[in-house]
């Protein structure tokens, strides 16, 4: 049996108090696909990142190919003949194809020779794999799925033998995600290694050979995926039996609460971000917007929470038409009983250096019950926070805590607790449970389901499929800023939605509203 | 030959002269920002290299060492800037801005207390100098129309650096798009992370830019001094490195465009000196003032948005850090 692809030994490493990987070890073996996953946080991404030499660890050794091998350095990891594709795309927006793939490896002080090398070099490998990408265009006019083929390529034409990608499929079509498998199958069976760091546990069943779990910035075991399930390897990472199922009684839709007719809007550079979206939302249901990440659903959310002006179309909430140009702000909106979950909590959500406290009343802080006239009641606002960590089992519950010291699942906990807690006829949700650990997605779920079922309007949106289907009554699939389709989740599975994702529009009648 | 042709080669003779300072402070710029350092501090690093290459060629009457003085005195200074901004992660506006403050303090000090006239340096003979170096056959082209005065009055004629300013506009090209280092500076002015995971260092990348920054930034510099007049006059920069640094964001971070930016500010200062004191019909005698502020005008008329879009390098003005997940 040949060495080990890879071993890692006792690697140790901190970020001042944070304990990111605590003695981990990891061998992968030679022509494997081999599944890394953890919970955010849980230190996979810092172990892939010190195995790509981007991180020295504090301690610890790595042997590839059964060699001691001094990895500090990305050129070190490169010379080894590991390559990474990372989750953020490393790419230059400006360059070509050809220059992006060369930077690094020029071949020579011009870069004439390198470039018709390279350019060489990637017409046999898409000859090889059947991964077509024209050498000479822009990255930023490639459309998502082809940058992830850049960035393979790149790492192949660099003469990688050790890929790593750190979770690939999050911007992937389902379509996209199968023929991403079909390729690291194909370059495993041919004796490369794939690691593949991600939190999809069916992607881990579907791709994988073995599989390892980290908590809490420790390894926790190594299994054989043919071994083992879904539900296995969430107790695993969580540390107790996960629910990973939503459990929801039939929807009981009452009168219309949002109206979008023809919503259009434009970004800065005059680009249709979100064309003629029209839709409706009733009480007492849940309608889920579902499509890879920046098909226009961050543009559909912020319009209609009033952030964005849209360049036409109306919007009408508990049948009054919407003063778009200004007059209807968030606060507005909010006074008319819109809330907003915002996708990005750190952008938008939360002010990290806050105190949770003031975190969770952002935008409300002008209600009677904090305060009167300019100042505000630091008692009421720290017994606010406390009835609200309660209810929505925020830990720790200390109101006084820097809101960046919070876990993401209780940080995403304090926002919704926030909007929730208002008594909102719509909410607007966006990624409701990205960046937060298995536990807490469970009770996330639930409330909104509560929310549901008290007869509120609620507009999801999310990029992970499954949370679509799972908790929608209805779901709308956006492509390049367009509804392409609707459907109800029990009429549907992942292919036809995978079309629609992609914008093949289908015959299918429409399901009545 | 007409008075007029007569008068636009002056004119544009005059403008060369002018644009040149500014085009080595542009193509500094250039540099420096492709990398994704803002440069604010070209001002103060023409300013010391000016005075250092007036100061060395008063005591030693040799032009070629008062040039190396002005490059060691900028490249020390966009060290400064450098070490700030890349290495300590600072906020590349103030290093910049501390850069130009401390240059304009330090030459007058230092001028005053070395050579005791008010800040100035000692007025240079020809022979510390750079002086205007004739071209060969200029007596045969005389007798040629047209192209023969060109050649005359506005290629020939000219000091060395300014022969040089204008090579470093294909140079600087070629650079940028033929060489393997132009691939990674223009790179790693754009996304730094991306040169970082494929095995190039970052802080490498932009001190090698700093430091060019630094050396075209002297070469200004003594132009000023030693080539244009005869020595150093307190706060003789007068602007230029902003001016080049309007021309930078005008020509959107080109070389051939910066030339181009450059040559038209130049002119614009020809035509302001040539048109003082001249009286229009209609309007009298435009006041020296309004004239000497053509130029800004036209900057923050052409930055106000008559340039169309100038997308700077994405990543300018970022100090690089590795995310910490």
């Amino acid at each position: 049996m040949p060495p080990p692809a890879i071993q890692m030994t006792g690697i140790d490493k901190r970020f001042g108090a944070v304990h990111a990987n605590n003695a981990v070890s990891m061998t992968v073996e030679k022509g494997t696909v081999h599944g890394l996953i953890g919970e955010n946080g849980a230190g996979k991404s810092t172990l892939m990142s010190i195995l790509y030499g981007f991180y020295a660890a504090d301690s610890g050794t790595i042997a590839i190919n059964g060699k001691p091998s001094l990895i500090r350095t990305p050129a070190d990891a490169i010379h080894s003949g590991i390559g990474m594709v990372h989750q953020h795309f490393m790419l230059v927006e400006t360059f070509t194809v050809v220059e992006n793939v060369m930077l690094g490896a020029e071949g020579g002080v011009f870069t004439a020779r390198g470039a018709s090398a390279v350019r060489a070099k990637l017409r046999a490998l898409s000859h090889a794999y059947g991964m077509d990408v024209n050498p000479d265009a822009v990255v930023c006019e490639l459309a998502v799925g082809e940058l992830q083929r850049v960035e393979i390529l790149k790492a192949l034409v660099k003469g990688a033998d050790i890929l790593i990608l750190d979770e690939p499929t999050a911007v992937l079509t389902p379509g996209e995600v199968d023929t991403l498998f079909v390729l690291l199958r194909r370059l495993a069976d041919e004796g490369k290694t794939i690691i593949i760091v991600t939190h999809k546990l069916k992607e881990i069943m579907a791709v994988t050979d073995r599989v390892s779990v980290m908590r809490r910035g420790a390894m926790v075991g190594t299994v054989e995926t043919r071994n083992t399930s879904p539900a296995d390897l969430a107790e695993l990472m969580v540390g107790r039996r996960v629910m990973l199922t939503v459990e929801k009684g039939p929807a009981n839709p009452q009168g219309v609460v949002l109206d979008v007719k023809d919503l259009t809007v434009r970004d800065a550079r005059g680009t249709v971000r979100l064309d003629h979206a029209t839709f409706q939302v009733r009480a007492g249901e849940i309608v889920g917007i579902a499509g890879v990440s920046g098909n226009g659903q961050s543009e559909l959310l912020e319009t209609i929470a009033g952030i964005r002006k849209p360049a036409g179309g109306t919007i009408s909430l508990n049948g009054t038409m919407l003063d778009c140009g200004g007059g209807d702000d968030p606060t507005a909106l909010r006074a008319r009983g819109l809330r907003h979950v915002p996708e990005d909590r750190h952008r938008m959500g939360l002010v990290k250096q806050f105190e949770a406290a003031e975190s969770a009343i952002l935008g409300c802080s002008d209600e009677p019950g904090f305060g009167a006239g300019p100042f505000l009641d630091r008692d009421a606002v720290l017994a606010d926070c406390i009835r609200k960590m309660a209810s929505f089992d925020v830990r720790p519950a200390d109101p006084t805590l820097r809101t960046a010291l919070f876990s993401g699942g209780n940080q995403q906990k304090i926002v919704l607790a926030r909007e929730i807690e208002r008594d909102p006829r719509l909410l607007l949700i966006g990624q409701p449970t990205r960046g937060v650990d298995i536990g807490a997605i469970e009770f996330i779920h639930k409330r909104i389901i509560a929310l549901r079922d008290a007869g509120k309007a609620v507009l999801l949106v999310s990029t992970e499929l499954d949370e679509v289907l799972a908790l929608s009554d209805r779901v709308l699939v956006m492509c390049g800023g367009k509804i392409t389709g609707e459907r109800r989740p029990e009429d549907t599975n992942e292919q036809d939605m995978g079309l629609l994702m992609a914008g093949v529009s289908s015959d299918a009648p429409k399901v009545a509203a | 030959m007409s008075e007029a042709f007569q008068l636009i080669l002056l004119a544009v003779d005059s403008a060369i002269r002018l644009s040149v300072p500014l085009l080595f402070a542009c193509l500094a710029g250039l540099y420096s920002e492709r990398s994704g350092v803002v440069d604010i501090g070209l001002e103060g690093k023409m300013l010391i290299g000016a005075f250092a290459a007036g100061a060395v060629a008063s005591l030693v009457p040799n032009p070629w060492l008062g040039l190396l003085a002005a490059v060691m005195a900028s490249v020390l200074f966009a060290l400064v800037h450098g070490f700030a901004s890349i290495s300590q992660r600072g906020n590349q506006i103030v290093s910049g801005v501390a850069i130009n403050v401390l240059a304009s303090g330090l030459t007058a000090i230092l001028g005053n207390a070395w050579f005791g006239q008010g800040g100035r340096t000692p007025q240079l003979p020809s022979n510390a100098r750079f002086n205007e170096i004739t071209l060969p056959f200029v007596e045969a082209a005389r007798s040629v129309p047209v192209l023969g005065a060109i050649y005359v009055e506005v290629i020939s004629g000219h000091s060395v650096l300014v022969y040089l300013a204008m090579a470093m506009v294909p140079l600087t090209w070629f650079v940028l798009y033929r060489t393997s280092w132009g691939l990674r500076l223009r790179a790693v002015g754009e996304n730094p992370a991306a040169v970082d995971t494929a095995g190039l260092s970052v802080a490498r990348l932009r001190y090698g830019a700093v430091i060019v920054a630094g050396i075209l930034c002297g070469f200004g510099g003594a132009y000023l001094s030693i080539a244009q007049s005869a020595g150093f006059i307190t706060d003789m920069t007068a602007g230029k490195g902003f001016i080049a640094l309007a021309a930078l964001i005008f020509a959107k971070w080109r070389p051939l465009p910066a030339l181009g930016a450059c040559f038209l500010f130049g002119l614009l200062d020809a035509v302001a000196l040539r048109i003082q004191g001249v009286s229009f019909p209609g309007i009298g005698q435009v006041p020296v003032q309004a004239i000497q502020a053509l130029p800004y005008i036209l900057t923050v008329v052409l930055l106000a948005g008559f340039i169309g879009k100038a997308t700077p390098p994405r990543a300018v003005g970022v100090p690089y850090l590795k995310d910490r997940s």
